[in-house]
């Protein structure tokens, strides 16, 4: 993966720079020290480090808007940083560029439960909002498997879900407003406690970013109430076939469950070796299916659940009778990452979304893919929403298998574009997936994007590398190729 | 002479807007026409009629999905997904009486204006039910962006753009939206007797608890006055609605739990099916101001706790009225010939309530030209939605004005 040259100049300045910047962050705020910087070198894309120019701690909106302001007019890179957890590389550092770490952003602001939202910090873990409310019956959805780790500013720029995303939602539809400082240090304010600030959707372009467009200092997120019960059925199938069928049947009959997550054969044995969830030996599909609200609704849908299942011939049922027993059905698949990595040196997560019905097919293509590459893959699947997490298992150690491992992760991504999916459903393009934007868009489609991308940083300082495959300058974007008086009256139907 | 080109295909399409960017003469967007009379008035020479792009080409019911052209109508949409027991849940409004115009309008009509209905609340906008889009951007190229699966973070959602700009970045060609199923049953309760801070106190009470409230209206006594239904009508109070929707035993039960948790407010009533319907559907399309006066009426997104406050502020209006949607999230206000369309005054109250935006949805042309219909934005975000208009649209050939002067 080629990142864009580094500006040896800068990297001469670097305690020159550093200098500058402590008197924009007093005190710990600004890391030069070679080792702490390391600490910063990678996310949760590991097979890729770069120890940053700077690392920069702010603990003010006025201090990110003046390191801002300072990196825009020296013309220095600025990648921004939240947990680490980006599974794209999306937070990965620039040798020539400062990391802005957003870790001391790390309160919640206010909770108004009268108006069902919160005003948060960008850098308050996802779990620590719902810790924060809990206690008075709320909630924040969307829960990636991370949450524990990951901050809500993260979750903005990779627009992130959960496995509750089919019935509550991805960040871009549970956020409500945003605090954001620009590359020139203007702060903006986006959305509120209303709904839907109109004029352009900036809140929604901002969402999913990936940290191109912009820092984001507050977030707005929508409390929901925790619903009144929540239970699970525990499902093994003969084959994925059976278990995509009734996925699609239990959604045509009008059923939106909280969750509905499968696994397949190898995925399941890992979970089940680390975990000892009492998931079934003999299946080739384990589909989870959780079902929350008033307890009459949930014990009227969990029969329902019940028939169609059985009527596509599960090998096995379970219904949890309590929250220990709903908990554990969970255990395994909220494990599947670290109990993969239990058989695999390494392993290497895909992220691509396809329509449900061609799972059968995508599954069948890529045990050929597999044996092609000779490295094992066990698959965990968001199941209602179509969004697959292949892992692919490899060894960082055997020189060449990397590589391997990419290759094998860009058939599946293709794979997906062709059957109608798209790259990435959930974790964002990063630098993972940027050189493979031109399976899914054209090359105007991409300079659309950049385009939108120089309205708000026409100096390409915020993240670069990331998402684009290729950089193209904005005065060369924004020109246009038609001139006055240069084409004919159009031939096409007119009144 | 002013033409109405329709182009049938996309290359026509880039043909026409190319062209127009050649002369630097803007177009009128259209797909049904019906919108016309929110937002600023466009003048343009000519008009690009999108009319052709119709058709439902893509709906497998049971990946939630839905694809057609722009111009489609939406009366069938609706009922092709009721065939199949689904709908598009963000219950997009028919502002057809409200705008004195024909018809509902048209799928492309209801993104490029983001509406949406009472379920709002629960469900979210037409912008979190819009999947992906095929279109000609104002520089004449086609871009898309999205596609037809629920889970996509592939490159910026530009679709969240296009929602809501008044087709002032892009002819759409082709879209995709998420449908999802229609609740099995659905009631109403009614709580009487409840003044706008206590009713929207009721509501709050009822969204804060585990019902999945899917529409929390409150309507002041002379509004309830002249419902449709009976039971609303005979009310003689205001009065706060509270829908729930679902499978049967769950909706009795839901029922039943928020009637009792709603008892201290006031008096409850129970709306069923076929009324509760009716009910909804008056307060989606605003039927209460849809008399055939020459009311302004205005549109209000403020903190659902801000309404009551506003509310009082904005009293002195004359005929004013005003009831309240999402919560109290959303103010719908009718007043009779204000100076200024009064946008001064419900700005200003909307700003000592701790912001959000005001929207004019009906006055004539005149005053839509005159003040500004559209919340007017600070400084700096006006002058980055100028930069994004620029990048979809540097000429400004696609409805110019629309949304605000230059934009
Ligand atoms: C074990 C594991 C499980 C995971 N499970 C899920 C899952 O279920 N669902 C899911 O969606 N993701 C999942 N992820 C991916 C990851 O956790 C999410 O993408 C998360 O949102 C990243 O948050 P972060 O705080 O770690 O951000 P980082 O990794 O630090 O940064 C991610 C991106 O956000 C940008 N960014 C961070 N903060 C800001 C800010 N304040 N302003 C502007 N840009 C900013 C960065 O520049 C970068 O581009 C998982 C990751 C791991 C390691």
């Amino acid at each position: 993966m080629k990142m864009p040259d580094p500006d040896k100049a800068v990297i001469a300045r670097r305690l020159t720079i550093a200098d500058d910047l402590r008197a924009l962050v007093p005190g710990e705020g600004v890391i030069v020290d070679e080792d702490e910087r390391r600490a910063y070198e990678s996310d949760g894309l590991t097979a890729y480090r770069t120890p940053p120019l700077i690392v920069v701690l702010p603990q003010t909106v006025d201090q990110v808007a003046n390191v801002l302001k300072y990196c825009k007019e020296q013309g220095i890179k600025v990648v921004p940083r939240g947990a680490g957890t980006s599974l794209s590389g999306g937070a990965l550092p620039l040798e020539d560029g400062i990391l802005l770490g957003m870790g001391k952003f790390n309160k919640v602001l206010e909770v108004d439960y009268d108006n069902r939202c919160a005003r948060v910090q960008p850098g308050v873990t996802n779990l620590a909002i719902t810790k924060a409310v809990e206690e008075d019956g709320f909630y924040y959805a969307p829960d990636p498997s991370s949450q524990i780790a990951c901050t809500i500013g993260g979750n903005v720029a990779e627009n992130s879900g959960g496995v509750h995303s089919l019935k509550y939602g991805l960040t871009t539809n549970n956020v409500l407003g945003l605090e954001m400082v620009t590359i020139d240090g203007e702060i903006l304010r986006i959305g509120g406690k209303h709904l839907d600030a109109e004029g352009y959707d900036l809140l929604g372009l901002m969402i999913g970013s990936e940290g191109l467009l912009g820092v984001v200092t507050e977030v707005t997120v929508r409390l929901l109430p925790k619903p009144e019960t929540q239970r699970a059925l525990l499902i093994g199938f003969p084959s994925s076939e059976a278990g995509g069928n009734c996925v699609a049947q239990v959604i045509a009959s009008g059923i939106i469950p909280g969750g509905m997550e499968m696994m397949d054969r190898p995925a399941i044995t890992a979970a089940e070796d680390f975990i000892h969830a009492g998931y079934p030996a003999d299946c080739e599909a384990l589909l989870i299916v959780e079902l929350d609200g008033p307890e009459a609704e949930v014990d009227h849908l969990i029969e329902e659940v019940r028939i169609i299942a059985e009527g596509l011939g599960a090998t096995s049922l379970r219904i949890s009778q309590s929250e220990e027993e709903r908990a554990m059905f969970w255990a395994g698949r909220k494990a599947a990452f670290p109990a993969v990595g239990r058989l695999s040196p390494d392993y290497y997560c895909m992220d691509g979304t396809i329509p449900r019905n061609q799972l059968p097919h995508v599954l069948s293509e890529m045990t050929k893919m597999s044996k092609h590459y000779g490295l094992g893959v066990a698959n965990v699947f968001h199941a209602g929403d179509g969004n697959l997490h292949p892992l692919i298992m490899y060894d960082a150690n055997n020189p060449g298998e990397l590589e391997k491992a990419e290759d094998f992760g860009s058939d599946i991504l293709k794979l997906c574009v062709e059957v109608g999916g798209v790259l990435t459903g959930e974790h964002g393009v990063g630098v993972e997936k940027r050189d493979l934007m031109p399976t899914m868009f054209t090359e105007d489609d991409l300079k659309q994007q950049m385009r939108v991308k120089c309205a708000f940083d026409p100096d390409g300082l915020l993240n670069p590398g990331k998402v684009f495959p290729q950089l193209h300058r904005c005065a060369e974007l924004g020109r246009m190729h038609i001139h006055k008086g240069q084409l004919p009256f159009p031939d096409i139907p007119r009144f | 002479m002013t033409e109405t080109f329709r182009p049938e295909t996309e290359a026509q399409l880039i043909d026409a807007i190319s062209w127009a960017n050649s002369e630097l003469l803007p177009l009128e967007v259209i797909g049904g026409g019906t919108k016309r009379g929110l937002g600023r008035p466009v003048q343009t020479a000519h008009t690009l009629d999108l009319s052709a792009f119709s058709g439902v080409n893509l709906y497998e019911p049971e990946e939630l999905v839905l694809g057609a052209g722009p111009a489609t109508p939406l009366a069938e949409i609706e009922t092709l997904l009721a065939e199949n027991h689904q709908q598009l849940a963000f219950e997009p409004p028919d502002l057809s009486a409200l705008l004195k115009v024909e018809s509902s309008g048209t799928l492309g009509g209801v993104i490029a204006c983001n509406l949406a209905g009472p379920r709002r609340i629960k469900d979210g906008a037409a912008r979190d039910h819009f999947l992906g889009f095929d279109a000609v951007s104002g520089r004449g190229m086609a871009v898309k962006s999205g596609g037809r699966v629920m889970k996509n973070v592939t490159g910026y959602d530009l679709s969240k753009m296009l929602c809501g700009s008044y087709g002032t970045l892009a002819a759409m060609t082709r879209l995709t939206v998420k449908v999802l199923p229609v609740g099995q049953k659905a009631r109403t309760i009614l709580v009487r007797n409840v003044d706008a801070a206590q009713g929207v106190k009721a509501l709050a009470a009822g969204l804060n608890g585990p019902f999945e409230v899917s529409g929390a209206a409150w309507l002041p006594a002379s509004i309830a006055a002249r419902s449709q239904i009976d039971y609303v009508q005979q009310v003689q109070s205001d009065v706060a609605a509270l829908r729930v929707e679902g499978f049967g035993p769950s909706v009795d039960y839901r029922c039943q739990k928020l009637r009792a948790l709603l008892a201290p407010f006031g008096e409850t009533e129970e709306l069923h099916s076929h009324n509760s319907k009716t009910f909804w559907k008056a307060v989606r399309d605003v039927t209460p101001f849809c008399d055939d006066d020459d009311r302004v009426v205005w549109k209000l997104s403020v903190a659902p706790t801000a309404a009551p406050g506003i509310l009082s502020a904005l009293s002195h209006l004359k005929e004013g009225v005003a009831y309240l949607d999402a919560a109290g999230g959303l103010i719908w206000l009718a007043t009779q010939s204000p100076k200024h369309g009064a946008h001064e005054p419900i700005r200003d109250a909307i700003a000592q309530a701790g912001g959000g935006h005001a929207t004019l949805i009906r006055g004539p042309a005149s005053l839509r030209n005159a003040i500004p219909v559209f919340q007017p934005q600070p400084g700096p975000l006006a002058a980055l939605s100028q930069r994004l208009k620029d990048s979809f649209d540097p000429n400004r050939v696609l409805n110019p004005g629309r949304m605000t002067e230059g934009l």
